[in-house]
């Protein structure tokens, strides 16, 4: 038991402070610290023996006495308290360091998942259109002959009729066949819904074409239409323009070339600037050198079309367009062969992910 | 269409542009460039002379020469050459290609050693230079009269350097499957002078030509099946000889094989003018000749040696032997000749054909006996009714030029072609279309350019037409020129401005639509359910939606199973694949094999695509015209004849569902992956759906459940009967789900109102019960939510146990149970009777017997 000090004795008190405080500055665990603490402060401690001696004291001098002490007191409480803390933390710290692991290991215990790049490269497209305020059409694959050529003026005897390679069903007389392009969506939409009229179409598409590196029986188109009055060969470049930078990025362009397609008329082949080489260079593999690459076919509605669906060409004229997705998606993003997007290896979309 | 630069260079001012920049100006004006063709030789190719040719006999028996050609001091000197053939001597020279050079193939020729001497060069022949079909032997240059210093280049000479421009051509721009045709282009796009070859005067029609009458029983759509047939008679002609070699060489250029004289001429000047022929053998024909329809039983072998039967809708060329009218078939109006009147070796005297046929006449007869033709590629497309006259003359010089004779100037021009009529035409119409302000002297010379005669109507009564409105004071009457069948309205001059003056002048400027919806509830929906499905880890793919009965089969469906009534293809790629899926996981499941045959054994797939639904007794589509919009009755009609095509949802997975890693052995999948899928769908579309024990294919009769949306079935999922998968080839346990999107789309809430949330503490109890066998987790579940009532938060079971003292053929199941007021704490009394609640609800609708 340490020897007691008077709570008068200024000088004993400092050395009783200064030894404690030492005590719980050097106590290395909790358990020294806690016996240390117990020895500073416990009962029996000088500290506290002084504290008690404080009644025994002349009145006059008590209240010096218990200011003397109580600071005293505060000083070595706190250095416990710190120390405490202290040696907390890093108890705290050793036991976490023991936890450690290699955060390298394997984490992925769900195997990852993926959308179609096919899909979600429709989902962009239908996107900026519904940021123009176009909305989103739909229609069946397996389709009536009517919507699918004779309502787009695609006479029987045509010969732009027996050029789209068709998928019929039995019986040959019912009429259906599966749809050839998203076009047949026009009429159904016009008849349905009438002008003005703002729809774009993604959606799948068929015909009679063995699969090889650039051609599948079911690929995918996304189609325009916009009728109103006014509208002109230069909304249908505008418009062109527009999704053009927006699927491709930059200062995409777009050319019209002189074409022809039944439902369309003036028609027109529509080309990308090739955004590989803008156009620059010869040996490019992307554009071929030509600096344009194929993107789809466009102009303006044809009367005949307006007429079968009941909308009045004078006052009435809109324009239409569409182009290939797995084609946007070989430009765009360099699939180098169509197998690849038709055959489902998971591979191939998990290479994007959820995003294209 | 194969056009040969020199040949286009003889109507139009090429101006210097080699093919590439003639394609490039062709693609301004609407004509597609294929490809740019040169001959595919590149040289050294030189003239050589033969000094001298040493027979060397063979093993195989075969001799070949030995040769010593001078090829000049610039190409080395003398040259040893090995060469098999034989018609040429010492003293001739002939084409070498020397080592560097290439020839069509492409071809590469080097120094080699063969028959025991090093060859240096090769001496070639006209087909491996490409010139044409000769192989007998080689060339020898005096042949071609030729005779050109030793070493001179032959590339010019043998006209290799000649370019080949091939362009597509679209079905509206017959014309341009001529020379004739696309020089005319050429000068659009480039302004430079055109020619017309078919500026060619030609004598009238004479009495006394060959009879010819034209006769038409059933015409197409009020339409004769020839509205003119003009011939002529050419005598003591060599028309079996070769052509000159410059025809034979434009004809290889332009992909046609040259064949004899008479037939060359006709080809060569179908694609100058773009006027199809025919050349029968005079002897062959006898007076007149008939045009007309076929009679049902007849037959024609035609010139590709095939019998075939006729049809009262094909338009036939007939003659009159022995006096009987019409009664043989000569050949197939405008696709294809016959055999029996061919031009043969024996042939002196020639009848020359150019006629004008009908476009859907010849479109349906090519297109029913599966005969496509030069002859049937122009004339479905609009041939120019004035050529026949004129086309017959160039043929009839060009005979006699090269093979001699001499013509009857008797010409025979039988029938009345209708010239095109005035289209009523708004001179702003092109600017209201395209937005650039051409001028009105503009757009007349463009319409006069491509050949349309133009005409103020002088404020004339209005004319009518669908598309340009009436025709005004200041309207024009513009009349196409008779080689322009396409252009019948006023849109359709309309393009030909706007494309003569140029498509890249039309301004670009973005339209402003009326502010718009966004997406569809079920475009929204159906992203939100394929996004989810990725995040549970499964790959989106696309499979073909073909399938066939194999399939069904293979799937277990029985005999009368509805999902076998699928819509057939009439002409399907496989034939073992003719059918419309009626389910995704007929298609889905070869896609998982694809995977796990290379190597992706872990793998789970979805996919979202449409399915035919089959439906008894379908209408057939009506077919209403185009001239109006279809009535109410035709619309529905139609809509109807469409089978319905819901989108459905499908998945597969198999092999581990978890892999193996650190924390232990992996999962492989099972049937409740598929039915968590499904859930997730369901939840994603705020959707609860009920499970249901079920059996049904392609599912494991025991491991399959049903899911509803409140009353209404939306799909199965479950484990994959093991049967179905060792007959696609699949091992293991294979997780299944197909679901019909649209129906739980349909089924899901459009608005749904906040639940609020209870902030009092919540009470725990959990319940064992001894059920028998037969009654299912879902059934007793529901059962305790019952009888616990409205505070009950959630019921789960969290064990099922059997044996020990649970008796045979009896289970006992665990629930833990969730109660929660919304107003106040619990009360023991209130759990109580919430326990007996669920424990009488239990023991009322399961049987069940509370577990001491």
């Amino acid at each position: 038991m340490p020897e007691p000090v008077s709570p008068l004795d200024q000088a004993g008190l400092e050395r009783a402070a200064a030894e404690a405080i030492a005590a719980a500055a050097t106590a290395a665990s909790l358990d020294e610290l806690a016996t240390q603490r117990r020895y500073w402060t416990g009962d029996q401690s000088v500290i506290v023996q002084a504290n008690r001696a404080i009644k025994s004291l002349p009145g006059a001098d008590r209240a010096q006495a218990g200011k003397n002490l109580g600071a005293v007191k505060a000083r070595i409480w706190a250095a416990f308290d710190a120390r405490r803390e202290t040696l907390d933390a890093l108890a705290s710290e050793q036991r976490l360091a023991g936890e450690a692991v290699d955060v390298t290991l394997p984490a992925v215990r769900r195997p990852p998942g993926a959308r179609h790049p096919l899909e979600l490269m429709q989902e962009r497209i239908a996107d900026v259109f519904t940021a123009m305020g176009w909305t989103i059409a739909e229609g069946p694959e397996l389709e009536a002959e009517w919507f699918n050529f004779d309502a787009l003026n695609f006479g029987p005897d045509h010969p732009a009729r027996q050029m789209q390679d068709t998928f019929f069903t039995n019986p040959p007389d019912r009429g259906l066949v599966l749809r050839t392009h998203t076009s047949p969506v026009q009429a159904r939409v016009l008849l349905a819904s009438g002008v003005p009229c703002y729809v774009a179409v993604p959606g799948k598409t068929f015909r009679t074409d063995e699969l090889d590196a650039t051609h599948t029986p079911v690929f995918h188109q996304v189609e325009g239409l916009a009728v109103d009055r006014h509208l002109t060969m230069a909304h249908l470049r505008g418009t062109l323009d527009h999704l053009a930078q927006a699927m491709f990025g930059g200062e995409a362009l777009t050319r019209l070339r002189p074409s022809f397609f039944p439902f369309t008329e003036p028609s027109a082949e529509m080309d990308l600037l090739c955004f590989a080489c803008q156009g620059k260079n010869p040996s490019c593999r992307t554009c071929g050198g030509s600096g344009w690459i194929e993107w789809g076919g466009c102009g303006m509605v044809d009367p005949h079309v307006l007429i079968a669906c009941g909308v009045d060409p004078v006052e009435y004229q809109g324009f239409a367009f569409g182009m290939g997705i797995e084609r946007t998606l070989m430009f765009r993003n360099g699939v180098a062969d169509m197998h690849d997007m038709v055959e489902g290896d998971a591979r191939f979309s998990l290479n994007w992910g959820v995003e294209i | 269409m194969l056009i040969p630069l020199p040949w286009l260079a003889e109507f139009v001012d090429l101006g210097g542009r080699d093919g590439q920049a003639v394609a490039a100006a062709l693609v301004s004006v609407g004509l597609e460039e294929e490809a740019v063709h040169g001959s595919g030789v590149l040289g050294p190719l030189v003239a050589g002379l033969v000094l001298d040719v040493q027979p060397e006999k063979q093993k195989n028996g075969k001799t070949i020469n030995w040769c010593q050609v001078d090829v000049g001091p610039g190409h080395g000197g003398v040259r040893g050459i090995i060469c098999g053939a034989h018609n040429f001597q010492p003293g001739d020279k002939v084409a070498v290609a020397l080592p560097g050079a290439v020839l069509p193939g492409p071809f590469p020729i080097a120094s080699r050693k063969t028959y025991g001497h090093l060859s240096d060069g090769m001496i070639c022949s006209e087909r491996e230079l490409g010139l044409g079909q000769d192989h007998g032997g080689i060339i020898v240059l005096a042949g071609l009269g030729l005779d050109p210093d030793i070493g001179a280049d032959l590339i010019p000479l043998l006209h290799l350097d000649e370019q080949t421009v091939e362009i597509n051509v679209t079905p509206d721009r017959g014309y341009c499957f001529s020379v004739r045709g696309v020089a005319r282009e050429l000068s659009h796009a480039t302004g430079s002078a055109f020619h017309d070859p078919a500026l060619i005067t030609a004598p009238p029609p004479s009495a006394n030509g060959f009879q010819v009458e034209l006769q038409d029983a059933r015409p197409i759509r009020g339409r004769a099946g020839c509205d003119r047939f003009a011939a002529r008679v050419v005598r003591g002609c060599s028309a079996a000889g070769p052509s000159p070699d410059w025809m034979r060489r434009r004809l290889t250029q332009a992909g046609m094989r040259p064949i004899s004289l008479a037939v060359d001429v006709t080809n060569y000047v179908m694609l100058e003018l773009g006027q199809p022929m025919h050349a029968y053998d005079l002897a062959g024909v006898a007076e007149p000749i008939v045009v007309r329809r076929a009679q049902a039983g007849e037959h024609l072998t035609t010139l590709d040696d095939v019998d075939r039967a006729l049809d009262p809708e094909d338009l036939l060329i007939t003659d009159s032997p022995r006096g009987v009218a019409a009664s043989r078939v000569l050949g197939l109006a405008g696709v294809m000749g016959g055999a029996s009147s061919e031009v043969s070796a024996e042939t002196r005297d020639l009848l020359l054909e150019a006629a004008h046929f009908d476009p859907v006449t010849v479109a349906r007869t090519s297109r029913r006996h599966k005969l496509s033709s030069e002859a049937a590629r122009r004339f479905e497309r609009g041939v120019d009714p004035e050529l026949p006259p004129r086309a017959l003359q160039r043929a009839v010089d060009l005979l006699l030029k090269y093979g001699g004779g001499e013509t009857d100037w008797a010409v025979s021009d039988a029938g009345a072609v209708s010239r095109p009529g005035p289209i009523s035409f708004d001179p702003a119409y092109p600017e209201r279309m395209t937005a650039v302000a051409y001028s009105a002297d503009q757009v007349r010379r463009i319409l006069e350019e491509i050949g349309c005669s133009v005409a103020d109507s002088g404020g004339r009564a209005a004319i009518p037409v669908e598309a340009g409105g009436v025709a005004g004071a200041g309207e024009w009457l513009v009349t196409p020129p008779t080689w322009r069948p396409d252009l019948t309205r006023a849109i359709d001059l309309v393009e030909e401005v706007a494309r003569i003056a140029g498509y890249d002048t039309i301004p670009s400027v973005l339209p402003q639509a009326p502010a718009g919806p966004g997406l569809s509830r079920a475009q929204r929906l159906r992203r939100s359910v394929a996004r989810a499905l990725a995040d549970f880890g499964l790959v989106e793919v696309l499979s073909y939606p073909f399938t066939g009965t194999a399939v069904f089969d293979a799937l277990g469906y029985s005999p009368d199973d509805q999902l076998r009534q699928a819509v057939e293809l009439a002409n399907p790629l496989d034939s073992a694949a003719p059918l419309l899926r009626t389910e995704i996981l007929q298609t889905l499941l070869s896609v998982l094999r694809r995977n796990i045959s290379r190597g992706l054994t872990d793998s789970g797939l979805y996919e979202l695509g449409l399915v035919t639904e089959p439906e008894a007794g379908a209408r057939p589509a009506p077919m209403p015209g185009t001239d109006r919009r279809p009535s109410v009755e035709e619309l529905e009609q139609l809509y109807g004849a469409v089978p319905p095509q819901p989108r459905h949802l499908a998945g597969l997975i198999a092999g581990m569902r978890q892999p193996a890693g650190l924390w232990g052995p992996g999962r492989p999948a099972d049937w409740a992956d598929a039915v968590e899928a499904a859930l997730l769908a369901g939840r994603t579309l705020q959707l609860e759906l009920t499970v249901e024990q079920a059996v049904r294919q392609p599912f494991h009769p025991g491991r399959c459940a049903r899911l509803l949306a409140g009353q209404v079935e939306v799909g199965y999922a479950g484990q994959l009967d093991p049967r179905v998968a060792e007959a696609f080839g699949l091992t293991g346990q294979v997780a299944a789900f197909e679901m019909n999107l649209d129906r739980l789309i349909e089924a899901a809430p459009v608005r749904r109102s906040a639940r609020p949330v209870s902030a009092q503490p919540l009470a725990k109890e959990d319940l064992a019960f001894v059920v028998e066998e037969s009654v299912t987790a879902g059934d007793l579940v529901e059962a305790v939510k019952l009888g616990v009532g409205a505070i009950c938060e959630d019921v789960s079971v969290f064990d099922v146990y059997r044996g020990g003292q649970v008796p045979s053929g009896y289970k006992s199941v665990a629930v833990a149970l969730r109660l929660r007021a919304d107003d106040h704490t619990l009360t023991p009394p209130e759990i109580a009777a919430a326990r007996a609640g669920a424990v009488r609800q239990a023991a009322a609708a399961c049987g069940a017997q509370l577990r001491a």
